[in-house]
C-alpha cells in the first residue's frame, strides 16, 4: 500500500518503583519472569510482522516502564528479529529508555552490544531534592555519571528533564539547564511537570500539597528553555523535544508524521494503513493478562478498529501540528482519506494565520512558537 | 358572630421596621386572645410562605380575627392586618391601611425609628390612622425608651409619652398593647343597608378553594351565594364561602360593615382579582367605588432566560404557575442572540424581582440567568409616537427619538452623623436632589430625589458600604422626568451583546462603560486569542479592556500511546464548545456570565 517505513515500538512494563508523576503503563513486581515476557514480546512481534508484510523499517524503541532493566540478551534477540522479519534500513535507529541509577549504568556496554545505538535517559532533574520530590532512585551525581558511561558508548544520546517544579524559578531553571547543556547530548527532552490523573501527584495536588506555576510563569519558563537550548545549537523541533539539528528521534517523528508505526508488549498502540483503511489497535495494559493472551493466541489484541477519515485526519492533524516542520497538506489528505480543507475551520485558520499562531512555509501549514504553546486550545476550535 | 356592632369592632395594622418584632408580637396577641392553642403556635403565624418566614418579610396582606374581652367587660371584635412589609409592595400596603382605622408603631427601644418605619407611619398618617407608638424590646439592656420616645416626636411628630413598653419576646405588657387598640383606635364607620362596598385588600390562590379573596366590608353585607360584582372589570361571580381567620379560615353567615374576611367566588386566578378593587351586589350596586384604586404597574424589568436552554417550557410553566398567585408580575416571550429564549419579566421592584428569581429556583429547582434590570423609560419619537421601554435592546435609533423620560424615586435615608457626608456624596453621583436634610439626634435624614436607574445600579450596596452598615434607607415612586439618556452597547470581541446593553444618563455613561468593560474583563477566562471588550455609544467607542490571550496551554507529552486519548478528548471538547453560550466566536463559560449579569443590588 504505502512504501513508506515502519516504526516498532516495544514496551517494557516494569519498573523497579512507580514515580508519583508517573501515568504510563508501569507496574512493580516483586519477581518478573524475564525470559517468558521476552518471549511473548518476540511471538507478538512475529504475529504483526505476518499482518505487515515485509516492509522497510527504520526504527526501533524500547519504552516503558523501564526497559533497562532487561536482560540484554533479550533486547539483543529482539532487535535481530526484527532485523530478520523487516528490511532494516541502513540508519536504523534503536533507541532505549534507561535510568541513571548505578545498576542500569552498569548494563550500558551490554545494551549497546545488543544492537542499541541511542539511548534517552531518564535524568529528570540534575537537583538532589527535585530528584527526591520527583521520587527518584537517583541523585544528580549518578545523572551525571551515567551520561559520562553513555557518551564514551552509544553513538546518540537523549535524555529527559523534567521542569516548571514547584516553587523553581527561571533564573534556577536556567541555570539547570545550561548545566544539563554543558553535559553534550544531541538531543533533549524538556517536560513541564503536569498532573496527570491516576498519579500520587494528583492526590497531592487536589490536596494542596504542592502548586504549579501559573500559565504565565509556565509561558515564560518555555520561552527561556528554547533560548537557552538555542546557545547550545538544539532547536524545538516538537513541542518539548530540542535536537541539534539531524539528531531528531526517527522513532517519535514517525508518530508525529502519523505513520506507520507497530505496537509490541502491554498497553502498546498501533497504527498501521492498510488497503481497507488506518487500522487502530491496542495491547491489554495488564502484564499478566497480555502475557496469557499472547501466550495463548500469540497476540495480546485487546481491540482492533478501523478509523473514519474524520478520525484519521484529527489525529493526523494534533500529532503534526506539535512538529515544527509542520504539516503537508498532500501528506494529510493522503493519511486521511480527505482534502486537507475539509479538516479545518476556515474561519478559524485565517484568524489563527493572522494572530501569528500558524504559518504557511513552503507549501507546509505549522504552528509558529506562539501557537505551539497554545496548541490545546487551538486544537478544538481549529479541526473540524 | 358576625353581627358584631360597629363599636365593638377594631380594625388595626402594625408598623414595624424588620427585625423591630411585628412578627413575634402579632404571634404575642393571637396567643393572648387564645386564637390557637399553645400547641397550635409557631413562630411568626402570619408569615405561610417559606421565603417570608426566613427573610422576615411578609409578601402578602393577611389578617387574623381576636376576640378580645377587654377591661370595660365587653368582648371586642379585633381584627389584625399584617401587611406586606416592604416598600416594592408600597400600594398593596396602602390598600391594606385603607382597611384599619388604627395602627400600632412598632419601634425597638434600642435601635430607634429607621427608614422603612417613616415611610410607613406616613402612610398610615395619609390614610387617616389613629396611631399608638409601641417600644420593643424595652427589657434589652441597650434599651433607651426615652431616646427613642423623643425621637418619635422629633421626627415623627406623635406624641409617645403614652407609648405602650412592652417585650414581645418576653410577653410583658401585651395586655397594655391590647387595651390600648380598644381604648386608644376608633372603632370603623359604614352603613349596613347601604348597597354593598367592599375593599379588595389582596388575594391569593389556593388549590383547593381557588382564589382566595381578603376583603373589608365598607357598607352593606356580603353573604354566602350572592353575586357580585368587581366593579374595576364588572366580572361576575357568586360567592361560595364567606369566613374569617383565626387565623384558621372558618366559615361565617355573612361579614357586615367594619368587618375583615375572606370569600372565595370560583376564581381562577388572582389576576381577576386587582388589589384595591370595590366589590359590590351584582343587582343592587354602590354607585361609586371607594376611592383609591390603581391597577398595578411593574417599575423594573429584567429578562430571566434558563441556564439550560432545555428548560424554557419549565420556566414557562413555573412562570404560570407563580403569576397564579401573584398578579403584580408580568413576563412576556423574549430572544435574546446571546442568551436565547427567555421571559422579560416586570417587577414591582428589586425585592420582589428577587423573590420571584429566588422562589423560580427554590421551589422549582431552575437554574436561571438574569439579566440586568432596568427600568421603565418613556419614549417619545420625532413623529410623536410614545412608547414604554422595558428592555435596553429595543431602544429605538437615538435619530428618531425626540425625548426620552425616566423614573424618579423620593428616597428617605436615615444615618448616623459621622457617615452622612459620604451617603450625600454617593447621592450626589447618582444624580440625587437633595429635598430635605434634617437631624435626629445624632442621625440625620436626608430626603432626595433620585433617577430609580441609579438606584437598580448597585445602590444599596454602596449605601451600605459607605455607610458602615448603618444607613436604613426607603423609596416611593416619584413621578417621570425628561433626562438625557443614553443607551450603552457591550461589544465582545466586536459583536454586540444583546443581554449587556443598558441605559445610562449622558454624563455617567464613560464610568459605567469603563466599569463593567473592566468586570468583564476579570470574568471572561484568557481564550486562544485576544478578546476586545467595548463599550459604545451608538457607533462612538467609549471604553475598552482588552483580554489579552492565554499564555500556554499545551500537553508536555504526546507521543504513539496517546494519540487515541488525546482525539477523544479533543472530540469531547468540541462537543462541550457546542454548549457553550457564544458571544461571536468567544466562549463565556455561563459561571462568568451570571456573574457579569448579576445585578449588584
Amino acid at each position: 500500500m504505502t512504501e513508506e517505513p515502519l516504526a516498532l515500538y516495544i514496551h517494557w512494563p516494569f519498573c523497579a518503583a512507580k514515580c508519583p508523576y508517573c501515568d504510563f503503563n508501569s507496574h512493580v513486581r516483586e519477581r518478573v519472569d524475564g525470559a517468558r515476557f521476552a518471549r511473548a514480546l518476540l511471538a507478538e512481534l512475529e504475529h504483526e510482522a505476518a499482518r505487515a508484510g515485509r516492509r522497510r523499517l527504520a526504527s526501533i524503541f524500547f519504552g516503558g516502564g523501564t526497559p533497562s532493566l532487561m536482560d540484554p540478551d533479550d533486547v539483543a534477540a529482539l532487535i535481530a528479529r526484527a532485523r530478520a522479519l523487516f528490511d532494516a534500513e541502513p540508519s536504523l535507529e534503536v533507541t532505549l529508555e534507561a535510568n541513571p541509577t548505578s545498576v542500569e549504568r552498569g548494563r550500558l556496554a551490554a545494551l549497546r552490544a545488543a544492537g542499541v545505538n541511542r539511548v534517552s535517559l531518564g535524568v529528570q532533574a540534575l537537583d538532589d531534592s527535585a530528584l527526591r520530590f520527583l521520587g527518584r532512585r537517583h541523585g544528580a551525581a549518578d545523572a551525571v555519571a551515567a551520561l559520562e558511561a553513555a557518551r564514551a558508548l552509544f553513538p546518540r544520546i537523549s535524555f529527559d528533564l523534567i521542569y516548571a517544579r514547584p516553587g523553581q524559578t527561571e533564573a534556577a531553571w536556567r541555570a539547570e539547564l545550561r548545566q544539563a547543556l554543558a553535559l553534550v547530548a544531541d538531543h533533549l527532552s524538556l517536560y513541564q511537570l503536569t498532573i496527570e490523573e491516576g498519579t500520587r501527584f494528583a492526590t497531592l495536588y487536589a490536596r494542596g500539597a504542592f502548586a504549579l506555576p501559573d500559565p504565565d510563569t509556565a509561558a515564560r519558563l518555555y520561552d527561556a528553555t528554547a533560548e537557552e537550548a538555542a546557545r547550545a545549537g538544539l532547536f524545538p523541533y516538537e513541542v518539548s523535544n530540542y535536537a541539534v539539528p539531524g539528531a531528531e528521534s526517527r522513532h517519535n517523528l514517525a508518530y508525529w508524521r502519523y505513520g506507520d508505526h507497530l505496537g509490541i508488549g502491554p498497553g502498546a498502540h498501533q497504527r498501521v494503513l492498510r488497503a481497507e483503511g488506518m487500522e487502530a489497535l491496542r495491547r491489554h495494559r495488564g502484564p499478566e493478562e497480555w502475557l496469557a493472551r499472547v501466550e495463548r493466541d500469540g497476540h495480546g489484541t485487546a481491540s482492533a478498529e478501523w478509523l473514519t477519515p474524520e478520525e484519521r485526519g484529527r489525529e493526523a492533524l494534533l500529532m503534526g501540528l506539535r512538529l515544527a516542520e509542520g504539516v503537508d497538506p498532500a501528506r494529510i489528505a493522503a493519511r486521511s482519506g480527505l482534502p486537507f480543507e475539509a479538516l479545518l475551520d476556515s474561519a478559524v485558520l485565517a484568524r489563527a494565520l493572522e494572530e501569528g499562531y500558524l504559518a504557511w512555509t513552503g507549501g507546509r501549514l505549522a504552528t509558529t512558537p506562539e501557537g505551539r504553546v497554545r496548541l490545546d486550545a487551538l486544537l478544538p476550535a481549529l479541526l473540524r | 358572630m358576625t353581627d358584631t356592632p360597629l363599636h365593638l369592632i377594631r380594625n388595626f395594622a402594625i408598623i414595624a421596621h424588620i427585625d423591630h418584632g411585628k412578627s413575634t408580637l402579632a404571634d404575642r396577641l393571637i396567643q393572648a386572645t387564645g386564637a390557637l392553642s399553645a400547641r397550635e403556635m409557631k413562630d411568626q403565624v402570619l408569615d405561610n410562605m417559606e421565603i417570608e418566614r426566613e427573610r422576615g418579610i411578609t409578601i402578602k396582606a393577611q389578617t387574623v380575627r381576636l376576640s378580645y374581652r377587654a377591661k370595660d367587660g365587653n368582648t371586642y371584635v379585633l381584627n389584625l392586618m399584617d401587611t406586606p412589609g416592604h416598600v416594592d409592595f408600597a400600594y398593596e400596603v396602602s390598600r391594606s391601611l385603607a382597611a384599619c382605622e388604627g395602627s400600632l408603631l412598632v419601634v425597638d427601644a434600642s435601635q430607634g425609628v429607621e427608614a422603612q418605619t417613616l415611610a410607613n407611619v406616613y402612610q398610615a398618617i395619609e390614610a387617616g390612622h389613629e396611631i399608638v407608638p409601641v417600644l420593643n424590646k424595652i427589657d434589652l439592656p441597650a434599651a433607651e425608651p426615652e431616646r427613642v420616645k423623643q425621637q418619635i416626636e422629633d421626627v415623627i411628630g406623635l406624641s409617645a409619652e403614652d407609648a405602650v413598653m412592652i417585650s414581645a419576646k418576653t410577653g410583658l405588657n401585651i395586655e397594655g398593647v391590647l387595651e390600648a387598640i380598644v381604648t386608644r383606635l376608633p372603632p370603623p364607620k359604614g352603613e349596613a343597608e347601604a348597597p354593598l362596598k367592599a375593599l379588595l385588600v389582596d388575594s391569593w390562590y389556593d388549590s383547593y378553594l381557588g382564589v382566595v379573596v381578603l376583603v373589608r366590608v365598607a357598607d352593606g353585607r356580603l353573604r354566602k351565594g350572592q353575586r357580585i360584582r368587581m366593579m374595576s372589570t364588572g366580572a361576575v361571580h357568586t360567592i361560595e364561602q364567606v369566613g374569617v381567620f383565626t387565623p384558621k379560615m372558618a366559615q361565617v353567615e355573612d361579614l357586615g360593615p367594619g368587618e375583615v374576611g375572606y370569600i372565595t367566588a370560583a376564581i381562577k386566578t388572582v389576576a381577576d382579582t386587582k388589589v384595591g378593587d370595590t366589590i359590590t351586589d351584582d343587582r343592587t350596586p354602590a354607585a361609586e367605588p371607594l376611592p383609591g384604586f390603581k391597577p398595578s404597574v411593574p417599575v423594573v424589568w429584567c429578562g430571566l432566560y434558563p441556564v439550560d436552554a432545555d428548560d424554557f417550557e419549565k420556566l414557562r410553566d413555573s412562570l404560570a404557575k407563580l403569576r397564579l398567585n401573584d398578579a403584580s408580575f408580568h413576563y412576556e416571550p423574549e430572544t435574546s442572540a446571546a442568551l436565547g429564549f427567555g421571559f422579560r419579566c416586570g417587577f414591582l421592584g428589586l425585592l420582589h424581582l428577587e423573590i420571584v428569581q429566588e422562589r423560580l429556583s427554590r421551589e422549582f429547582g431552575l437554574e436561571l440567568i438574569a439579566t440586568a434590570p432596568s427600568v421603565v423609560y418613556k419614549i417619545t419619537k420625532t413623529n410623536g409616537e410614545r412608547m414604554d421601554l422595558h428592555n435596553p435592546a429595543d431602544m429605538p435609533d437615538m435619530s428618531v427619538v425626540k425625548a426620552i423620560e425616566e423614573p424618579w424615586i423620593k428616597a428617605t435615608i436615615l444615618v448616623p452623623d459621622e457617615h452622612l457626608g459620604a451617603v450625600l456624596t454617593l447621592c450626589n453621583e447618582r444624580r440625587g436632589q437633595q429635598v430635605e436634610l434634617t437631624y435626629v439626634g445624632n442621625r440625620a435624614m436626608a430626603v432626595y430625589r433620585l433617577p430609580l436607574n441609579e438606584v437598580v445600579f448597585d445602590f444599596y450596596d454602596r449605601l451600605k458600604s459607605v455607610s458602615r452598615g448603618y444607613a436604613s434607607f426607603d423609596y416611593q415612586m416619584d413621578g417621570y422626568a425628561e433626562s438625557d439618556l443614553v443607551k450603552i452597547s457591550i461589544l465582545v470581541n466586536g459583536e454586540p451583546v444583546d443581554a449587556l446593553a443598558f441605559m445610562a444618563h449622558r454624563s455617567q455613561a464613560e464610568k459605567r462603560g469603563r466599569a463593567i468593560c473592566e468586570k468583564l474583563k476579570e470574568l471572561i477566562p484568557r481564550q486562544l486569542f485576544k478578546i476586545p471588550i467595548q463599550a459604545a455609544i451608538g457607533g462612538r467607542i467609549i471604553a475598552r479592556e482588552t483580554i489579552s490571550a492565554l499564555a500556554k496551554d499545551v500537553t508536555a507529552k504526546c507521543y504513539g500511546g496517546d494519540i487515541t486519548r488525546k482525539r477523544k478528548l479533543l472530540e469531547k471538547q468540541k462537543e462541550g464548545k457546542k454548549r457553550m453560550r457564544q458571544f461571536g466566536k468567544v466562549e463565556i463559560p455561563q459561571s462568568a456570565f451570571i456573574a457579569a449579569l448579576k445585578m449588584d443590588a
